[in-house]
């Protein structure tokens, strides 16, 4: 069934793909982990913080973006940023933004929800007593939060927020509806130009799969590692 | 007021499509996306469950097959799932199959619904396996120890018991699977994210269009969140904890 | 400096100026119909060991969780030396440096080396010198017994180590009164008295300490004063001879014969 495929297109489109597409998707997955991480602590501090109004913004935040399909919001993103942008700047019209800078905000205030989760869960199942201990000893709140709260809520966490990266990972790949140039886009780009669809989406299928696939393994392998050592 | 009222007077325009108002418009779009999840969410409960059995039985080849569905499953990028559904299925096959498969009527609709449920199930899979394991292991002896077999034990004593773990999860998949089904627009479904985007190209209303479906999602996730939660208060075993 | 204590009940304890720890009718309320702690008032002078009994859910470990305003009250006062706890104005994190605490769970943080649970309040609220503090934390470990493990972490060590390990973290911040909250209850039998045998010399060395513990052998041998709770209040408040000897109040005499008996 394989006999009138033509390999000779991926091959050619090979440095093209990667280059290109894979590192536009890898480093749109990285950044938004980074700052999706950073932006979830805070809510999820804020959550946890229990001085009025702080719960209720990062709440009703969190719960409003993770009740949205990604792809609605972001259309969302893509159509609010420029006059975003243009109120920022006071410029009489909507700025363009470069789609990688706008996928990033997007991906990162989206995933900031769903990391912030992850940090309240790790924060909450910590038990009480540390904090009391951190209390006891003298330190305030920021000194308990940064010393002992966060770095074992961060280590306790760390192969669940790794999965959510492996998502996010997979997600970015609906950047596609705005053909901009990431893995799948320039994968169909490619499949289109040539007639070569068919062999396109099954080469992205297994990169996908072989990259997700690796790096779900070794997050398995890093959960054993952290359970031996608890 | 009459901003208010200007303000929504766009939905009541009729819609360039020529089918109705643009309210209506979205109505259909949220219908599709009912459709598609209900479908999604059968195929990702029955798939998920035999899958997630098999994962948790002793036989090795049920565990390597169910393991290997799982990582296919959870691994590719569910967009890319439908497009290996849509546009790659139908030429891997016989060629016959092929041309009538891309000649079903709908079939971006079914694709979508049954490509979403599989992507679904393979996470259901997993919550499921998880529950079973995380079961006393004195339960499965003793069921075997009534005279129970294998099959019996799992339909009278450990999957009763499993679904009741998985209901929190399973709710949070339920919601995951109606927003996801927005993909179904990269093959050209009209579902509801779609048809606010259509509203949108021929209006340029934008703001309102979005707007009109971000509401109609938060109102879908209250929803299914209260009635997922009667349900969970309804089948809770007494003595055992539930959430509030 | 602590003269005072060398053997227990000497009375020259009991009359030694402002106390260390001072209770004015401390209530609390968890809901308002539900009442843990009901008019509490005690006193701890220098040097006093007291010990703090009773049933589960007394109220007597909520009850020490105050003095250091782990616990918040809604009525009476808490002095430490001198310092009112409950007062928006104080200082707490420099009040409770002054107060050492030892937890039922020993609480060490797990993410950190032992070394690293005895200095980092030393550098972080004290501002102590990485030096300074290491030696601190070098002799406290020697005391305790543990000068081998600094560098493990304290899922490497059994319950008893570790309760050792938090006394001495909590003793490195060089403080006024030690409170302890029932240190040994989460510890296997044969390790309880490891742990006791540093508190009887912590309080031999005229230690300020208040301990809630079911110990009772622990209490005949160090404690100045008994303090029995019951119901969130406290139903007798004497020297430990007078608590053991004849116990005033039923519900205490039934206690002890309850604790006794095993």
């Amino acid at each position: 069934m394989f006999s009138n495929f033509d390999f000779q297109v991926i091959i050619d489109a090979l440095p093209y793909l990667f280059l290109e597409g894979m590192v536009f998707t890898l480093k749109l997955t990285l950044l938004a982990a980074l700052f999706g991480t950073i932006l979830g602590t805070i809510l999820a501090l804020m959550r946890l913080s229990g001085v009025w109004p702080l719960p209720q913004i990062a709440g009703t935040y969190v719960n409003f973006v993770r009740s949205l399909p990604l792809l609605l919001v972001i259309f969302w993103f893509f159509f609010l940023v420029p006059f975003i942008a243009q109120k920022i700047v006071g410029s009489p019209r909507p700025i363009p933004i470069d789609p990688f800078l706008t996928a990033l905000i997007t991906f990162s205030l989206f995933e900031a929800a769903y990391f912030s989760e992850i940090m309240r869960a790790g924060i909450q199942s910590l038990p009480k007593g540390q904090v009391a201990a951190g209390y006891a000893l003298g330190l305030s709140y920021p000194q308990v939060m940064r010393r002992i709260v966060l770095p074992q809520a961060f280590r306790n966490m760390l192969p669940v927020l790794l999965t959510q990266t492996i998502v996010l990972f997979q997600d970015t790949s609906l950047v596609y509806v705005l053909s901009l140039n990431d893995f799948l886009g320039i994968a169909g780009k490619i499949g289109q130009r040539d007639g070569r669809l068919t062999e396109m989406y099954l080469f992205v299928a297994l990169v996908y799969f072989l990259i997700s696939f690796a790096a779900s393994q070794a997050v398995r392998r890093l959960q054993v590692h952290t359970a031996i050592i608890r | 007021m009459d901003k208010v009222v200007d303000w929504f007077s766009i939905f009541w325009q009729e819609s360039a499509e020529g089918t109705g108002t643009y309210a209506y418009t979205l109505l259909l779009g949220l219908q599709l996306t009912l459709e598609i999840s209900v479908i999604a969410a059968v195929v990702a409960f029955v798939m998920g469950s035999i899958v997630g059995v098999c994962r948790t039985l002793p036989s090795p080849l049920a565990r390597r097959l169910s393991g290997g569905y799982v990582e296919f499953f959870r691994n590719i990028p569910l967009l890319v799932q439908l497009f290996l559904w849509y546009f790659v299925l139908p030429e891997l096959l016989p060629r016959d199959i092929g041309m009538w498969l891309k000649q079903v009527p709908y079939s971006n609709f079914y694709t979508a619904a049954f490509g979403l449920g599989l992507f679904t199930s393979a996470r259901v899979a997993v919550q499921l396996s998880a529950a079973i394991t995380s079961m006393p292991r004195g339960q499965k002896l003793a069921a075997t120890a009534l005279g129970l077999t294998t099959r019996q034990s799992y339909t009278s004593v450990l999957l009763p018991m499993a679904y009741r773990i998985v209901f929190p999860p399973l709710t949070s998949e339920l919601l995951n699977l109606i927003k996801n089904s927005s993909v179904a627009l990269t093959i050209g479904v009209a579902e509801l994210t779609q048809s606010a985007r259509n509203m949108d190209s021929y209006t340029f209303q934008t703001f309102q269009a979005f707007t009109a479906a971000t509401l109609i999602y938060l109102a879908l996730n209250i929803l299914v969140t209260m009635v997922m939660r009667r349900i969970e208060h309804g089948v809770a075993v007494p003595g055992m904890l539930v959430a509030k | 400096m602590n003269t005072a204590a060398t053997t227990p009940n000497s009375a020259a304890k009991q009359s030694s100026g402002v106390p260390v720890i001072e209770m004015i009718g401390v209530s609390k309320w968890y809901t308002p119909e539900f009442q843990v702690l009901d008019s509490c008032s005690t006193s701890v002078q220098k040097g006093e060991v007291v010990v703090v009994c009773g049933p589960s859910g007394s109220g007597k470990s909520t009850l020490i969780k105050c003095v250091n305003a782990l616990e918040p009250f809604q009525q009476g006062d808490i002095f430490v030396e001198g310092v009112k706890v409950n007062d928006r104005a104080t200082d707490l994190p420099k009040l409770r440096s002054r107060i050492g605490m030892v937890f039922q769970n020993f609480e060490l943080f797990p993410h950190l080396t032992i070394m690293e649970n005895l200095t980092l309040a030393q550098r972080k609220v004290l501002k102590r010198g990485k030096d300074e503090a290491d030696a601190k934390a070098r002799k406290l470990l020697q005391r305790v017994g543990l000068s081998d493990q600094a560098p493990k972490y304290p899922g490497q060590l059994s319950g008893g180590q570790q309760q050792r390990v938090a006394i001495a973290r909590a003793l490195a911040m060089d403080p006024v009164a030690m409170l302890f909250d029932e240190p040994t209850s989460a510890l296997d039998p044969e390790m309880v008295s490891e742990v006791l045998d540093v508190m009887v010399e912590l309080a031999r060395e005229g230690m300020t300490m208040m301990v809630v513990t079911h110990e009772m052998g622990f209490a005949r041998k160090v404690a100045d004063r008994v303090i029995f709770m019951d119901l969130g209040a406290i139903v007798e408040d004497v020297p430990t001879e007078d608590f053991f000897g004849s116990p005033r109040s039923e519900r205490a005499q039934l206690f002890l014969s309850k604790i006794l008996s095993h």
